[in-house]
């Protein structure tokens, strides 16, 4: 990584976008002429959070509009710009350079991979619509060249699986195949991978630098995810509301950010450490007032600075968790919890136990079998067999089965705060659920006790008559667990609660959870997939594999003295800067 | 798994049929009047009506009666019609041809055009080509079949231009498609009828998928517009299309009675009408039955075509 780029673009600039402007259908502009060049073996990163633009740019590049968008505005040439302006380039000359000079890789392969293609075949008609290749044998030995790149097995058989046959890492990397099968000189990466957990996501990274430094070529890395950043660029551009407002090489905008916005987004990235106190940052909306929108390093005008100063300032004082306070009561005991569907194990004897006033994260990637055992200790999925006890008597398996007094002291709050909530009803009616439930008749009363909800996740009133629809992310995520508290649970079943949210959401929703943990006494079972969290939110940590407690314990202790090979591998590829 | 699941998507279907075959059974014993005393008439003495019965196996008791009944479906004995005399066979035998013919037109022409018109309209989202095609398919859809027939009569053969006959007048015993002009008004009612279901479901199915990431993905890696259509988009949209098609087609089994009495089509329908009017019980029965096994028959083609266009089901899963 080289600090220094700024004087050589001009010569060797792969792409060069210049006051690039992207209006809706509807004439609202959301991308406000922003630029930036590419150069051959190097990464640049764009980060921002959702809505930015970051998708609309990458996209751009390719000459490429989704629907509801306009046909964007001001210059994008590849290379010496013989080609002209992409964005003037009618669709037969756009379309041969989609894939050979520039190609793309998708946030999500699951959904981008053609489900009913063999993977081979999808990889070869990029090179057949390219005129790579005289044959389809000469084809068959790129594609096998090119799978073999990425790390896969390139033989006939593998060639010839569907989509479906790979796991979501596999997937990814026939998608980075696709992209390089023509030796592209420019590859637009849009977040490929979110959704991989973090040992996969190090070995995907590891094989898109390698191939752009063998193959020289310029990427563009788009990304919430600054840890990320910060393993794979060698400059970062960091967009807000359509804008570029900082721009440079990965170490200065890491490590001496020079706008406000870039250290609040710092600030707000959980670390593994717990050396940030990403609970204490508020939340950013994106209204942020901007003096001069330019291509390098917008001026801060925000003057919050003193976050990051403060973290350091802190340091050692405890961002972190509260330890629980002495003799505390066992609230929940889970013995020998297991389930299986037909011949495939979910859940494979679990057990543990949970104090009262504690938070446990529960640790694992996507079919661990998480969520299945939140589910499970919430009385959701009645098929398990084993004891979940809660202040020490058992509970009955279903909610159906458990009494209401059982159901209101355990809560559960969903991973989509834009599907958990009921789009017809109002804040104030959603929240008035649980407590009808329990048999709270009086509207009186039971206004007074959503208000008193709302009040504690920092709604407040004038969000009770609102509807979802009319909230941010964040705000329907408060809800929703605004939702859970309003019967003043014991336990309370947090399914990967942020991992919809962006980073300064999810450090305002930590913040709040750790405050209401500490005031009502309330346990806790966090569940995510995202070990970064661990010591921002909980005090013990059970890491789960294929359905098995791996290692439980502390979270210092399982952090710092990792016992089972899966935890090693997992803390050895988290991300990390600074 | 394949294999299993076909076997299972088979064995549902007998059981289908079976409960079918006595629903039938039961309803046709439950319609009204004696068909001894239907085909022998007011003036029939009681001897010869007790003859009648003894030979029609009407004294015997009703589970004899039913799987004598049945056992004659399996071996293409399906009775004497009441009316003539003669063989059910014998008789539905041109008839259920008239009536394939007519529909096998009908679809012919439908799903083909159905297909087509769903693509564009949804490849022309928004513009006069698909504004004009979402208008005219749910008029047509809104429309009874008898309505759209009349108004077809009325435009084509009697009050507008006089070009095309508005009944079917072939000589008994002589094959439909000798008179393909008398084909005309049928068919093209029947496929009217058929047809805005499969463009709207088309249509629909076409939306989503040109909207899905790997359609996008196929565009950003320069597949050429009619390719990404015809190789990524449309095989993708089949599947959900062809079980509407499937509802359509076994629809036309039992809407062709509709269409055929009003175009005096000698097909199958005409021929429950008349079974129906002459307490013809064994005819009711077998047009029944028929009917029923078509529907049958066209949803287990859907079912499958919704296995074998889709990987999923056909391959294993990931280790």
């Amino acid at each position: 990584m080289s600090t220094n780029t700024m004087e050589t673009q001009v010569t060797t600039s792969a792409l060069c976008a210049t006051d690039l402007r992207v209006e809706t259908d509807a004439g609202v502009e959301i991308l406000h002429g922003i630029s930036f060049t590419l150069q051959p073996g190097r990464i640049l990163a764009l980060v921002g959070e959702s809505g930015s633009g970051k998708t609309t740019a990458g996209l751009a590049c390719m000459g490429h509009f989704r629907q509801g968008l306009a046909k964007g505005t001001g210059t994008v040439s590849l290379g010496g710009g013989e080609a002209g302006n992409i964005l003037d380039l009618p669709d037969h000359q756009l379309r041969r350079l989609r894939g050979k000079t520039i190609s793309y890789v998708p946030q999500d392969p699951a959904l981008s991979l053609n489900p009913s293609m063999r993977i081979g075949e999808q990889i070869a008609e990029t090179l057949r619509v390219h005129q790579i290749g005289a044959t389809d044998s000469d084809r068959r030995l790129r594609v096998a060249e090119v799978l073999a790149e990425v790390g896969l097995s390139n033989d006939r058989a593998y060639q010839r699986r569907y989509p479906h046959q790979l796991s979501g890492g596999q997937q990814q990397r026939v998608g980075i195949a696709m992209a390089f099968a023509c030796r592209p000189s420019v590859i637009v990466l849009d977040e490929p991978t979110t959704g991989l957990d973090v040992t996969t996501q190090a070995v995907v990274l590891q094989t898109i630098d390698e191939l752009a430094e063998r193959h020289q070529v310029a990427g563009l890395y788009i990304t919430h995810d600054l840890a990320v950043v910060a393993q794979i660029a060698d400059e970062v551009a960091v967009m807000l509301s359509g804008d570029i407002v900082e721009h440079g090489a990965t170490d200065q905008v890491l490590y001496a950010p020079r706008h406000g916005y870039t250290r609040r987004l710092l600030a707000a990235v959980p670390d593994l450490a717990g050396k940030r106190r990403v609970g204490q940052v508020e939340a950013i909306t994106g209204e942020q007032p901007l003096v001069v929108p330019g291509p390098h390093g917008v001026p801060d005008t925000t003057g919050a600075t003193s976050l990051v100063d403060d973290a350091k300032l802190l340091f050692g004082t405890g961002p972190r968790a509260t330890p629980v306070a002495a003799a505390p009561h066992p609230l929940m005991r889970v013995r020998d919890l297991s389930l299986s569907y037909g011949e495939h194990q979910v859940l494979d004897g679990i057990g543990f136990q949970l104090l009262e006033g504690e938070s446990m994260m529960l640790l694992g990637e996507s079919g661990s079998g998480k969520t299945t055992l939140s589910r499970c200790v919430a009385g959701l999925n009645d098929a398990y067999t084993g004891s979940i006890e809660l202040f020490g008597e058992e509970l009955a398996t279903g909610t159906r089965a458990r009494s209401s007094e059982d159901r209101r002291r355990i809560q559960y709050v969903f991973q989509s705060p834009f599907s958990s909530l009921n789009p017809r009803r109002t804040i104030a009616e959603s929240v008035g659920v649980p407590l009808q439930m329990s048999g709270i008749g009086d509207k009186r009363k039971r206004r007074a006790l959503v208000l008193e909800a709302l009040d504690q996740v920092k709604l407040g009133e004038r969000f009770m008559e609102r509807r979802p629809g009319d909230l941010s992310g964040g705000e329907r995520q408060r809800a929703a667990i605004a939702r859970a508290l309003v019967n003043a649970p014991s336990l309370l079943v947090c399914d990967e609660i942020t991992s919809a949210l962006d980073v300064s959401v999810q450090a305002s929703i930590l913040d709040l959870l750790r405050t209401l943990q500490t005031d009502h006494n309330m346990s806790m079972l966090f569940v995510t997939h995202n070990i970064a969290l661990a010591r921002h939110i909980s005090q013990r940590l059970a890491v789960l594999q294929k359905g098995k407690i791996v290692d439980i314990g502390t979270t210092d202790e399982v952090l710092d003295n990792p016992q089972h090979r899966y935890t090693q591998e997992l803390l050895a590829n988290v991300p990390t800067f600074k | 798994m394949i294999t299993r699941m076909i076997a299972k998507r088979l064995l549902v279907s007998l059981i289908i049929l079976f409960i079918v075959s006595v629903l039938v059974f039961v309803a046709t014993l439950l319609l009204p009047g004696d068909p001894a005393q239907a085909i022998l008439g007011q003036q029939a003495t009681p001897e010869r009506l007790a003859a009648l019965r003894e030979q029609m196996n009407l004294n015997d008791p009703v589970f004899v009666r039913y799987f004598t009944w049945l056992g004659g479906l399996f071996t293409g004995n399906l009775g004497y019609s009441a009316a003539t005399g003669g063989p059910v066979t014998a008789l539905l035998a041109d008839r259920i041809q008239s009536s394939l013919v007519l529909m096998g037109l009908a679809a012919l022409i439908s799903i083909p055009v159905g297909i087509i018109v769903g693509t564009f309209s949804a490849l022309k989202r928004g513009r006069a080509f698909d504004n004009a095609s979402t208008g005219i398919s749910l008029v047509l859809a809104s429309l009874p079949e008898f309505v759209i027939g009349i108004g077809l009569v009325a435009l084509f053969s009697t009050s507008v231009f006089k070009i095309l006959p508005s009944v079917t007048m072939a000589p008994p015993g002589e094959a439909v498609w000798n008179y393909p002009v008398q084909l005309v008004l049928p068919t093209i009612t029947l496929a009217l009828v058929v047809t805005p279901y499969i463009v709207r479901m088309m249509r629909a199915t076409m939306l989503e998928v040109l909207d899905s990431g790997f359609v996008e993905m196929a565009r950003l890696k320069g597949v050429p517009e009619r390719q990404v259509v015809l190789r990524h988009a449309v095989p993708h949209a089949l599947a959900p299309v062809a079980q509407v098609i499937a509802i359509q087609l076994a629809w036309m089994a039992g809407g062709v009675v509709v269409i055929e009495f009003l175009f005096r089509y000698p097909g199958i329908g005409q021929a429950l009408v008349d079974a129906v009017a002459n307490r013809d019980v064994q005819v009711v029965q077998a047009l029944s039955i028929l009917i029923a096994a078509a529907y049958i028959v066209v949803n287990l083609l859907a079912d499958l075509v919704g296995i074998f266009t889709n990987p999923k089901l056909r391959t294993e899963k990931a280790a």
